[in-house]
Order: structure tokens, then sequence, then C-alpha cells
């Protein structure tokens, strides 16, 4: 066979896990191939036009935070930005913006193929070379028998391998949007021992915006404020592209149910797993019946198309019903279908046999991110890329993986879910599911996560000093708070009364006034002018800390008493059978999952307290036996 | 190195003399001196490792609960190489949990099985060869729990339990669906409605844990004394008690002297009558118990049934008597109902209110009499009453443990936060913790873990999607 070319890193699959891998890998100075089948769908969204949302923001964040290149991308490419639950609270806020696809897409591209030590290819790929032993990676083949040789492998296949399309009785093999499906890959993965599981998902038809009536419809614009998603992005003014909100009827349900028995999910012609959170317009039929209506967002696809993407309107409905029920819809009555809605069945690993670094547990140097880990969304994607593309980075240095904690990012809590409890439907990311929310606010991200960077490498100069100086600024204007001490002195309050504060009964300082509710830094400044003037987001991260202080404390305390477990390494090579007293239930599942720490284990569902008490006296044991 | 500090009776369980409670962990010493006076004045922070002080335990209010011995062994110096802290109480089993009680709502938690054990063992206290039988009995927990739980999954407690859990996870769930898809059709989150669930939920807790008292009694017997002027007729009340409701005798050595206890079970409420045996075996001489005795009686007592003769005018010692049970847990009987009553219902009632002072609760007046066998299913069911049996509870609906009822304290004091957090106009994501934390205290109860319960909980209920 022919070598094309040797690289330290391979990454597989060119979407939004697979260029966090790769941007990652070189930005840490490897020298990396990011294969992919088009070069014109880098970075491609083949679903809604959107990024962000409440957890999905968060996750755009930290990777933003790490140094990753979604949120700068998002910045500069989206075409309309909302702060979503700001009557929430500070932790749940979450900033959305729609994407223009194709400047995201090509902005993307340009990037990536701006990076040094990063090689673009439109190639694909049918096969994992290993070493002889097998436990290890060598390289890949591609469809035209070529070799590419690197050390260490990231798989960001998403939903191409074995990629069959579902529009009523008409079923294809092929990838999301017209593209090639990956069909060989998967046996490949299977002879190397990779357990694999058939998921699916979906999405609505397109429709041209020309043949809307959005004077039936609600405007859903944009927020007036200027928002972005990175702490490197400036950009104070955009084009504010408004969607456009409609709701589905009785007639619309109508049509569904008469037509139930050609629905694919109702036939048996998907066999797949789809997601709870994202179910297509005849399943939310179906469950909830009583629903007299069910809304839709009409949101456009970029600048310079006419495709409109019809959100909640998601079908793998025949196409004749497609265009009927539309065409029951306010503002649709006339619709045209661009594109239609479809359904998609594909493979993915079970992420039970990824370390928490997502390396595989069997297989050196061979690492998986993103949909084909059995997750959903653009985000949740990214965040797996980078977490990979900085591990394969560290690998091939000889570094000890990069894992982050529940208690330290979204991300940690992504992973550490897949990692350690399995998935049986698309995972999506929800703020329900991290337990510290309080700490993991998308506002301090970087606060989280930024030295963190800084440490592996791929935060660059200007982002350290920028990050570096809001710090300071932070601590600066807390010193001044804590420094403004009032007493009860008939001056001090007819200063504080004068600008509409009320007056303090013992002493107090600035950050008890904070405190009060309603309080704000701005208004206590006015009193006070001697307090330094502040930047927005300085003031933020000093009203939360100030205002929620004894929850956050709370959390903190909470996150301390698990320390002590999470900071208990269990060894790799732990034989469960050989611990004794441990259930059954436990050893099996200990054994399957191999939890590198009691923390990790404790999470294992079927594995109870009594059996972690048993597995630390037993490890105290090998300890001390190892001791002497 | 271990955060929490645990709590655990120490001694096996019965009728022992003396019950020791052991503390043990970072804040041991804090949580024993908020229940603790020693008679010295002295804290137990500023008191010499391994060295005894004698005081009380005592409640809320600062009364004492017993008389104990506390021994303080300071870290590393102790069986778990952590502060501990000895209580040696005693009273009965009765006190001793009043005693755990005490400790668990000062900040300490209940100790799992083995927990001491293993403490030792990970700090090094016990050697290697103790490896084996720690994860042993560490495990055997398990078995246990499990026991504990099927029985409670028979029980209305833990149905009790899992209804209130849903209902908090109902919350939960409508909070939380709020929060992660804002933009889906998920009815608006009415802060006075939660408000009102929350207060609901609080209320079920209340009445349950009210029903601990009920536990109790219902596992350790009422220690009832039964009191009154010689020839009042205590020993024939007695042997009614004893014969005609079909006793179950059983004969226990005493404790604290040589007196015998004997319990009577009255419509299922075990009485343990206090003093039996001078009451019945001596009957001209006890029948003359005075007042002296009446008053120690009076103490241990957790129920006091006081005799008054129907017959005669109340006297002095009557009076007296009176005096001794006023504002105690006491039932007021007229015995001899079945001759020509001299003192009425009403009379006995405005005596008592006279010894009472003004303010206190009209007294239960029930007029028997124990040869003609009248009033006696009344008083059955007045003693069903106070034990809280008689509103109809059945078997299993009742809080029967401190570790239950911590536990439920724990989840009050969780829902009485979200409280406050919706009181001070916090957003619903501080209002979702508070009911977080609830809904995980009251699945520690019933052993049910937190999983995707809430995520599952929000698909089933909201219809959510793109």
């Amino acid at each position: 066979m022919f070598t094309a070319g040797t690289y330290d890193i391979i990454v597989i699959g060119a979407g939004h896990a697979g260029v966090e891998a790769a941007l990652a890998a070189a930005r840490l100075g490897c020298e990396t191939l990011l294969a992919t089948l088009s070069m014109d769908n880098i970075a491609l969204m083949p679903c809604n036009p959107s990024v962000g949302g409440p957890a999905k923001g968060h996750l755009v964040r930290e990777v933003d935070a790490l140094g990753g290149e979604m949120g700068v991308n998002a910045d500069r490419t989206c075409i309309q930005f909302r702060m979503l639950n700001t009557g929430k609270g500070p932790a749940v806020h979450a900033l959305r913006a729609q994407a223009d696809k194709k400047l995201y897409q090509f902005t993307m591209k340009e990037t990536c193929e701006n990076t040094e030590h990063l090689d673009v290819k439109q190639i694909l790929i049918t096969d994992l070379l290993l070493t002889e032993d097998k436990k290890g990676v060598r390289g890949v083949v591609t469809e035209t028998g070529e070799v590419y040789l690197a050390r260490a492998i990231v798989m960001a296949t998403g939903t191409y391998l074995r990629g069959r399309i579902i529009i009523g009785e008409h079923t294809y093999s092929g990838g999301p949007n017209g593209q090639r499906p990956a069909m060989r890959f998967s046996a490949s993965l299977a002879e190397a021992g990779v357990r694999l599981m058939r998921f699916k998902t979906g999405t609505p038809a397109r429709v041209d915006a020309r043949t809307l009536d959005y004077e039936k419809m609600e405007l859903q614009p944009g927020d007036e404020e200027a928002r972005n998603f990175s702490f490197m992005s400036d950009v104070r003014t955009r084009e504010q592209v408004p969607c456009y909100l409609t709701y589905t009827n009785e007639r619309t349900h109508k049509i569904l149910r008469d037509n139930m028995d050609r629905a694919p999910m109702a036939n048996g012609i998907i066999q797949g797993v789809g997601p709870r959170y994202c179910p297509s317009i005849e399943t939310k039929i179906l469950r909830f019946p009583d629903k007299e209506r069910h809304q839709l967002f009409l949101e456009p696809e970029g600048l310079h198309t006419n495709e409109v993407y019809v959100q909640g309107m998601s079908t793998s409905m025949p196409m004749d019903v497609q265009l009927a029920f539309l065409h029951t819809i306010p503002g649709l009555e006339h619709a045209h279908v661009m594109r239609a809605g479809y359904a998609i069945e594909y493979d993915c690993i079970d992420p039970t046999q990824l370390r928490p670094s997502l390396e595989f547990k069997t297989i050196r140097g061979f690492f998986s991110a993103g949909q084909s880990n059995g997750t959903s969304g653009y985000e949740e994607a990214a965040a797996q890329g980078i977490i990979a593309g900085i591990n394969a980075a560290q690998y091939i240095k000889g570094a000890p993986p990069v894992v982050l904690k529940r208690s330290e990012a979204y991300i940690g809590v992504l992973i550490d879910d897949l990692v350690t409890k399995g998935t049986h439907e698309p995972y999506r990311m929800m703020t329900s599911r991290a337990e510290y929310r309080l700490l993991l606010r998308q506002d301090n991200a970087d606060a989280r996560l930024t030295p963190i960077g800084r440490r592996i490498g791929l935060v660059s100069d200007a982002r350290w000093a920028r990050f570096e100086k809001k710090q300071a600024a932070i601590g600066a204007a807390e010193r001044s708070l804590t420094g403004l001490v009032l007493t009860p002195s008939r001056e001090t309050n007819e200063r504080l009364v004068a600008h509409g504060l009320d007056p303090v009964h013992t002493r107090a300082t600035g950050c008890d006034l904070l405190r009060r509710p309603g309080a704000t830094y701005e208004t206590i400044r006015a009193a006070f002018p001697e307090l330094p003037e502040l930047a927005p987001e300085v003031r933020e991260q000093v009203e939360i800390s100030s205002r929620y202080e004894g929850y956050i404390k709370k959390q903190q305390e909470q996150v301390a008493r698990m320390e002590r477990l999470e900071a208990k390494r269990l060894p790799d090579n732990i034989d469960y059978a050989a611990v004794p007293s441990l259930r059954d239930e436990a050893r099996e599942k200990l054994t399957a999952i191999r939890p590198e720490s009691v923390g990790q284990a404790s999470r294992i569902s079927g594995v109870s307290p009594a059996d972690i008490s048993v597995l630390l006296v037993w490890l105290e044991q090998q300890r001390r036996q190892a001791g002497k | 190195m271990q955060a929490d500090t645990i709590a655990a009776i120490a001694t096996a369980p019965g009728e022992a003399g003396v019950g020791m409670l052991r503390i043990s962990g970072a804040r041991a010493i804090e949580v024993a001196d908020a229940v603790f006076r020693a008679a010295s004045g002295k804290s137990l922070k500023d008191a010499e490792t391994q060295r005894v002080l004698y005081g009380h335990v005592v409640d809320e209010e600062g009364a004492p609960i017993d008389e104990v011995l506390a021994l303080v062994m300071r870290a590393p110096h102790s069986y778990t190489r952590e502060d501990v802290v000895e209580l040696s109480c005693h009273g009965g089993s009765i006190v001793l949990r009043r005693v755990l009680g005490r400790v668990l709502a000062a900040g300490a938690r209940s100790a799992e099985r083995g927990e001491f054990t293993k403490r030792a063992f990970l700090s090094g206290r016990l050697d290697l060869s103790q490896a084996q039988a720690v994860m042993e009995i560490v495990s055997a927990r398990t078995d246990r729990a499990l026991r504990v739980a099927e029985g409670h999954l028979a029980g209305h407690f833990s149905g009790k339990i899992h209804a209130m859990r849903q209902k908090c996870l109902g919350l939960i769930a409508h909070l939380e669906a709020a929060i992660d898809f804002p933009e889906d059709e998920i009815d608006d989150v009415v802060i006075d409605e939660v408000e009102r669930a929350v207060a609901q939920l609080r209320q079920e807790i209340r009445a349950l844990l009210a029903t601990a008292h009920t536990g109790r009694i219902l596992r350790d017997g009422l220690p009832t004394a039964i009191v009154g002027k010689p020839n009042v007729g205590k020993s024939s009340l007695m042997n009614a008690l004893l014969r005609e409701e079909r006793a179950i005798v059983t004969d226990i050595p005493g404790t604290t002297r040589d007196s015998i206890e004997e319990y009577a079970d009255i419509g299922g409420v075990p009485l343990r009558i206090i003093d039996t045996a001078g009451i019945r075996e001596t009957d001209d001489a006890v029948e003359r118990i005075g007042v002296e005795k009446a008053r120690g009686y009076i103490e241990r007592a957790a129920l006091v049934l006081a005799l008054f003769d129907a017959a005669q005018p109340l006297g002095t010692e009557d009076e007296e008597i009176l005096s001794l049970v006023a504002g105690r847990p006491a039932l007021l009987l007229l015995t001899k109902s079945d001759l020509p009553p001299v003192t009425t219902p009403a009379a006995l009632a405005a005596a008592y209110a006279r010894c009472a002072g003004g303010d206190a609760a009209a007294p239960t007046i029930l007029a028997i009499s124990a040869r003609e066998e009248q009033g006696l299913s009344a008083l059955a069911a007045a003693i069903g009453d106070f034990a809280g049996t008689g509103s109809g509870l059945e078997e299993g609906s009742f809080v029967s443990d401190e570790r239950s009822a911590a536990l439920l304290r724990a989840a009050d004091a969780q829902l009485g936060a979200a409280l406050k957090t919706i009181g001070a106009g916090l957003s619903v994501d501080f209002i979702s913790i508070d009911l977080r934390a609830a809904w995980e205290k009251l699945g520690e109860i019933t052993g049910e873990t937190v999983g995707e319960d809430i995520i599952d909980e929000i698909f089933s209920k909201f219809c959510i999607g793109k």
C-alpha cells in the first residue's frame, strides 16, 4: 500500500468535533491531518441554523475559554443573538445565536486551512490500521487505497457511519444534507473490538422565504444589546435578522394522525433510537395527543439564501404528507419546500468504552469525539472535539491527559456522563445535568478554564493578557468594595438616602450593600464615586459573586466533600473479581466501566454506597500491603 | 480526612442500665457541646483529652434529658483517629434515642453500619488482618438496608415518602424544563403555586414527623405510671388492664432498681407500667404508696394515669397528685363509677385547673369502674389517641427511627430554604437548587438514588423539541 503521508495525529471528520480537535492538536504543535468527506462541508450545520441555548451556550463559552474556535467563529458569522433565561438567575442565562450557515462553514474552513501544522484533505477513510498487538493505532486507509500514518487518531465521524436517510417509504444510504455516507469504517471498528450502537435523528423541511406570509406570524427579533460568545470578541454591532413564530393546528394534527401508518417512526422502517428532546412532529402528536397546537419557529439559514428552517417540524413523513401538513399552518399555506425533512440512522460507539480523556480504553492513541459518541448537537460535539484534540496532543507528547471535573465545566459533566453512564439516546447537554450549576456559569467560563487552557498551551498570549487584565480588575473592584466600610453615622446615611439607597443600621461594607435586593454596583458607585469605574463584564462578576455568595459557598462545600472521592485514583488493572464483599452487580459494572477514580465509580448506576465503602477499604488494604 | 461527623448508639439495643452514644468526626466536639451541659460549666472543647465530664444532655429549651458522662478523645487518640465524643447515658433506649435525635439535629449524620470501623481502618487504626472483616461488616449494610427497604415498601411510610418525592420532582421538573427549554411551550412557572406546594409538602413532612412519637411508642412501649391515693383502685385497674385486655406480660428485671415492668397491650399500644410489682404484689402496702413515690413514678413516665375516687370528695393527697400531673401527659380517671358519685368530672376538672393554673389545657377525664369493667374501652381509646394510633394510622405509616426522622427534618429545612429563596425574590434556578436538596434527602430515607429522574420527568410531562 502507498503511504501518502505521516502525521502525529489524524482527525477523521471535519464537523464541529473534528475541527476543534484538529485545531487544538495543530495549535499544540502536532502535525495534524484533518480528513473530510467534502472540502465544501467543513463545519457543516446539517440541522438547525443556530448555536448555543441553555447549557449549549455554556459549552460554547467553555470551548472558547480553553482556546477553541466555535465561539470566535460564531461571533464572526452569526446574524442574530439573544440572551435567553435572563429572568431565571445568572447560572442559566444562555446565549443563543442564529448562524449564517454558509458563512459559518467557510469562515471555519478558512481558519483550518490557515492553521500551521494542519493539513485538510478530502478523503474518505475506510479502515483503521492497528499496531501489531492490536492495542494501538498506526494509521488509516482511504477508499482509494492510500495510507496515512499517525500515532494518534481522533474519530469524529458524526452521523456518517452507515448513514441511512429515511423520507416516508423511501430510504437510501447517505450522510446528512445530501452527503456521501461512510459505509465501511464501522466494520473496521468492529474488527478492532469497538462496540457500536444505532441511533437516529431528524431534521425538518426547509421552505422558500419568498413563499411565506410573515404577516401571519409573530416577529422574534434579536437582542438590542450586542452579545458575543467569545471572551475575545468585541463585535458591538451586527445585522440582526429576525425569526418568526407560528403554530400547528387541529388540521395539521389530523393530517398527521390520518397518515400515521405511513410514518417510518411508527411502521418499523426506523430502528434506531431517537432523542426525546428533539422528537419529530409525528412523535409529538402521538405522545401529547391533548396538545392543541405546537409552536414552530421559522429561522433564516443565512443572508444569501431563501432557505428557511422550520424549527419544531422535524419529520420523516412521506413528501405528500409533509406538503399537506405544512400548508395547514398560518403563514405557510403556500410554502414551497426547498429541501424535504428526513430522518437519519447512523452507527455510533458506546461511549462507556472511552476513558474520561476520550481515548478508547483498549486501543492506545485512539480517541473519539462528537455525535459518533452518541451525543447530539454542534456544541456538544465541539466540546468533546477540543478535549479529544488536546488529549491526542498530550498523548503524542507523553503528557498526562486533561480531564475537566464536573465541578469545573459542563464539558466535564458531559464527558463524565458519557463515559460513566453511557447513553441510550442521542445525549443532549442540559443545565439540569450539572449538579454544581451555580459554579458553572456562562459568564465565568474564562475564570474556570482559561488558566487550564493556558497551562495546556492553547491559550494565546493575547487571550491570556486580556484574561489577566479582567481578573485583576475584578480583584481590585472586590477589594474596593470590601474596603468601603460604612458605619451608621448620620452623614453616611444621609448620603445613602440622597442616592436612593436604604440607610445602614450596623457596620456594613460595599459588598453588604451589593447583597441587598435590587442593588447594583452602579447605584452604589453613584453614592461613593471613590469606587472604580468597571467594564460591564467585570461589574457582572462582582455583582454575581456578592449577591449569590451564600448559594455559591454551599455548592463549593458540596464540591469539596465530593473531591475526596474524586481524588482517590483507581489503578487501571484492578481485578474486581478479587475484591471481596462487592455485590455482583457492582462487580460487573465496575469491570465494564473501569472507573478512574472512586468518585467516578460512585456515579455508576448499580454501584451502591456500601460498594464504595468496600472499595475504599480494599484500596487501603492494597496500599498498605504494597508499602510492606 | 472524612468531612462528615457521624453518630450512633454504640451499645446493643435493650434495657441495659447504661447506653453509650458515640460521635466521630471533625465536628464531634462542637456537636457534643451543642447538646451537653457539664455540671462544672466547662465545655467539651476545653476538656482535656480522655477526661470524663459529668453533666446533662439537654433539650432544645435547655431542660435536661438525661444524666450523662461525656468522654472526649481528640484525634488521633481515638478508635477512628478522629475527634470522638462518647456520651454514656443512664436512661433506657427511649432516652438514648432522644439524645441521638439531639445530636443529629446538632449537625451529625447517622452513621452507616460499620462506619466507625471503616474509619478506624482507613485511618490506620486497625491492622491489615482486619481488612476482610471490615469489608464484610460494611457490605452487610446492603442486605440489612434491603430488608429495611422491603419492609418499608409494604408500609405506608415509604409510600408517603415516595408520594412526597414525586410532588417535589414534579415541581423540580417544571422549573428545570422552563430553564432548559425557554423557547418551548412550557406553562409559566407560577411562583405562588410553587410556594403553596412547598408549604403543603412541609406540612406533610411535619405530620409524618409527628408520628415519630408513635413510632417510638410502638417500638419501645409507653412508660406509664398509675398513681393515686391509697385504696383509690390502682391495683384493680392494673389487674383489669393486664387480665381483661389480654395483656402480654413479660417480666423484665428492673434496671435502675429492683422493680418489675410489665407490658399491657391496650388497643395495640404497649404500655410499660412502672413498678407493677409494687402495685400488685403488696396490695395493702402499695395501695398506701403516698405522694413521694408517685412523684418518682411520674418523672419516669411518658403517660400518667392518675386515679381519683369518685365516691369520695377530693382530699389534700388528691390535690397534691393533681399538682404533680399538672401540665404533664396524663389521663385523669374517676374510679368506682359504679358507686354513687360524690366527685363529678366537672369538680375534678375545676380542681385540676386550680392546680395547673388558669391557662392550662383541659384534662382528659374518664369515669371507670374496674370492678364492673366500665369505661375500659374508653380508656383504651384515650390511650390510643395519646399514642397517635387512635387516628387510624396503619402499621408502617410512621417514622420509626431517628435516621429517618433526621432526614425528614433535613428535607423540611431545605424546603424552608426554598420558601426563603422565594421570599427573597430570587430566581427559579435557586428555588430549584433548594428543592433538589430536599428531594435528595427524601430519597436517602428510602434508598432511592438520584438518576435520570428529573430529565425523564421533564420529557414525560412536557412536549419539547425543535
